[in-house]
């Protein structure tokens, strides 16, 4: 009976496996729509693994043999924190890799009872040290939580004692973007990495290789510019970089495209709301702003180019400036909360124009 | 018959009036037969969900345009059940979560898992995936769009999904660096009165050129207004004059008014009379964030560059505070108490400088 599922089991399960089958190509008659360029290109190995040279020098004497402790990951989107473990886990387990690794991210029910069902259970298995194929493999599962940060603290609670009691076979891997956000006692039960935001020159190296190995036509400056619109997000960045070429095919990409995409505000755009706000009338900013709200663009990333803008202008003293910035902060934050657009960005353009016009010391 | 907005809604890429560059960027996107998850965002009234269609007819084929309406049932973590219309084709399902209020994650969850796990069995003659929409994106928790996130990776091989928000600012970062963003800018004025003379001319009327233009100009740049408006105008008069005048709706007369009622006199009696005003307009589910535009909008008129800055900043500060509660009739009485304060003082303050 075992062998008859083992057998079955490359077809069914082939939902997971597809991107990899995809790239040998291995199944004929079959139309594979290209896998995006974010899992084709997601490191296999933790070798791999750009720019993380902590992490990944812990990770791979584990993999020697080292002791393997609870993990931590936790950084800004994009760094690598799922693939990293990911890679890790095929690297340890191979071909066991589905019956040893328990994946639970956020858009799997977690709640307090999951924890005590679900993940109990799958850390009270036993795991052997050995394959079925008898060669030698840690004796341990792995447990991932991925955005752990959105569990509920109730649920973070119920992983206290589950992850001391069953350190002997179950190891967790906590995935966050915010550390704050999980509670004291587990942080303290596992090791921390900290995965630091990519530099330009790693996100450059790879967004090179990439579209060499794609035939990706881009105009110089083009790979440049969208690494200052992805800050340090590799994920966006490749995204990006694959939207704007399947957008425009052959024609090659230039770099009106890449804002575009990335949903960045003309500078021309904010040269002109500049000039408004110094020319003191509110009859004029207000058809502005209502002219630039039904352009669509997001006041999100308005208030951001704004700081940048703002932070380096030479027109402005330093009091002026933190004025500026204070009320940046604040209405940033009532937008993440839901405010109205067109209402904050007046809010912020007048206290910008009145510090332009009227308060000169 | 159907109103001229659906009458005339263009249902193929190539036959967009406007933004026709992106339609074309969007047509080779699709030639290829796959596509990355969308974001659509853009004001109302720009034409997002048109392009979304057509999006889908083009890859699909007309098969997308049989729709049923179904009833979906879900139960939440605390056992209470909770029921969602989504509108289906063979190819696509559309929802709108944020119906559900703070239950949208169960939707988003189960949903698209349901969609996403069904694979198709014949791929030759189909795309192997299905496209789920889901509308108002930027109204789902937080909570839900975290769920979103892992799910869109996971299930990329049999599911796309097409988000559709008015402001992408208030959608989580890690939902925008996994999807293509499709701005979607408002029509032109120059561009609306090319649509309405197109509609007239498919309805085989004649619109004067100054009536259109008097329409798109109304219209604050939204098609469907502008549309819907031209059709009222028919209803009113026909044949058309150039100076005919233009329906407004009710509401927002209404609203120019109880601001005119702030201005007259600013005592506790008048604050109590326009109250009344305003309860009268959520009743009739007026958004409070039109309502804080409309009366700012025309409270500034009345005040003098220092103070108008000093009111679009409360209207700010209070606006935010109605997101965060809920019961909006506060907050915009605040407001209004509010600038009745200010509105006293700089009057008399002017007096007093006169003598």
């Amino acid at each position: 009976m075992e062998a008859f599922f083992k057998g079955v089991r490359p077809g069914t399960s082939g939902l997971k496996d597809k991107t990899g089958s995809q790239k040998d190509g291995s199944k004929p008659g079959r139309k594979q729509a290209p896998p995006p360029w974010v899992e084709k290109y997601r490191p296999k190995t933790v070798d791999e693994v750009a720019f993380q040279e902590e992490v990944v020098t812990v990770l791979k004497k584990t993999l020697q043999g080292a002791d393997f402790p609870n993990l931590l990951f936790y950084g800004p989107p994009g760094t690598g924190k799922t693939s990293t473990i990911l890679a890790l886990g095929r690297q340890m387990f191979g071909e066991m890799y589905r019956s040893r690794i328990l994946e639970l991210n956020a858009s799997d029910e977690r709640g307090i009872q999951v924890i005590r069902e679900k993940v109990k259970n799958f850390a009270q298995q036993t795991a052997s040290n050995r394959t079925p194929e008898g060669k030698p493999c840690p004796a341990f599962k792995i447990i991932i939580l991925d955005e752990a940060d959105s569990m509920t603290k109730a649920a973070q609670d119920a992983l206290r004692r589950t992850m001391e009691r069953q350190s002997k076979s179950t190891r967790f891997c906590l995935i966050c973007n915010y550390v704050s956000r999980i509670i004291g006692p587990l942080t303290s039960r596992c090791s921390k990495f900290r995965f630091k935001p990519l530099s330009k020159d790693i996100l450059i190296q790879r967004l090179q290789d990439i579209s060499e190995k794609e035939s990706v036509k881009a105009e110089p400056g083009v790979l440049e510019s969208l690494v200052d619109i992805s800050e340090g997000d590799l994920r966006k960045a490749i995204t990006f970089l694959q939207s704007a070429h399947r957008l425009k095919g052959d024609l090659g990409i230039n770099l009106d495209d890449i804002l575009e995409i990335g949903g960045v505000v003309p500078s021309k755009w904010l040269d002109k709301l500049f000039d408004i706000c110094k020319s003191d009338s509110y009859e004029k900013l207000e058809t502005f702003v209502t002219d630039m709200v039904a352009e669509g663009f997001s006041a999100g990333q308005l208030m951001g180019q704004l700081h940048d803008k703002i932070v380096f202008t030479e027109e402005l003293n330093d009091k002026q400036k933190s004025v500026i910035c204070n009320r940046l902060a604040v209405c940033d934050h009532r937008l993440m909360d839901g405010a109205d657009e067109f209402l904050q960005i007046m809010d912020m353009m007048t206290v910008i124009m009145h510090q332009l016009c009227h308060a000169s010391s | 018959m159907s109103l001229w907005v659906d009458k005339h809604r263009p249902t193929n890429l190539s036959k967009l009036d406007f933004h026709k560059k992106q339609a074309a960027h969007l047509k080779k996107l699709v030639h290829g037969g796959d596509f990355p998850h969308l974001l659509v965002y853009g004001p109302s009234g720009a034409g997002k969900k048109t392009r979304i269609l057509c999006l889908l007819r083009e890859l699909y084929g007309a098969g997308t345009e049989k729709l049923r309406i179904e009833h979906q049932h879900f139960q939440t973590p605390s056992k209470r059940k909770i029921e969602i219309v989504t509108i289906a084709s063979n190819y696509h399902i559309e929802v709108n979560p944020s119906d559900v209020g703070i239950y949208d994650r169960v939707v988003v969850q189960e949903l698209l898992k349901t969609v996403a796990q069904t694979q198709q069995l014949e791929t030759n003659s189909q795309r192997e995936f299905k496209v789920v929409i889901l509308n108002e994106v930027d109204k789902l928790t937080k909570d839900a769009q975290h769920a979103l996130r892992r799910t869109m990776e996971k299930y990329m091989s049999t599911c796309r999904l097409i988000l559709c928000c008015n402001s992408s600012s208030k959608v989580i970062p890690a939902i925008k660096s996994r999807c293509l963003g499709v701005r979607v800018p408002a029509p032109t004025v120059e561009q609306i009165v090319t649509v309405l003379q197109t509609v007239c001319k498919k309805e085989s009327l004649s619109i004067p050129p100054e009536l259109a233009e008097r329409i798109a100009e109304k219209s604050n740049r939204n098609l469907r207004r502008a549309i819907l408006m031209c059709e009222s105008c028919r209803v009113q008069q026909y044949p058309f004059v150039p100076d005919q005048d233009i329906p407004e709706p009710d509401w927002e007369v209404f609203l120019k008014e109880t601001a005119k009622l702030i201005v007259q006199e600013q005592s506790p009696r008048k604050l109590f009379e326009v109250r009344g005003r305003i309860y009268e307009l959520l009743i009739h589910l007026i958004p409070c964030e039109v309502i804080f535009k409309g009366l700012l909008k025309e409270l500034v008129n009345n005040c003098d560059g220092q103070l108008k800055g000093e009111v679009t900043q409360l209207a700010a500060y209070y606006e935010h505070r109605l997101q965060l509660g809920n019961k909006a009739i506060y907050h915009i009485e605040a407001f209004i108490a509010k600038f009745m304060s200010i509105y006293k003082k700089f009057l008399e303050e002017s007096m007093a400088d006169v003598f």
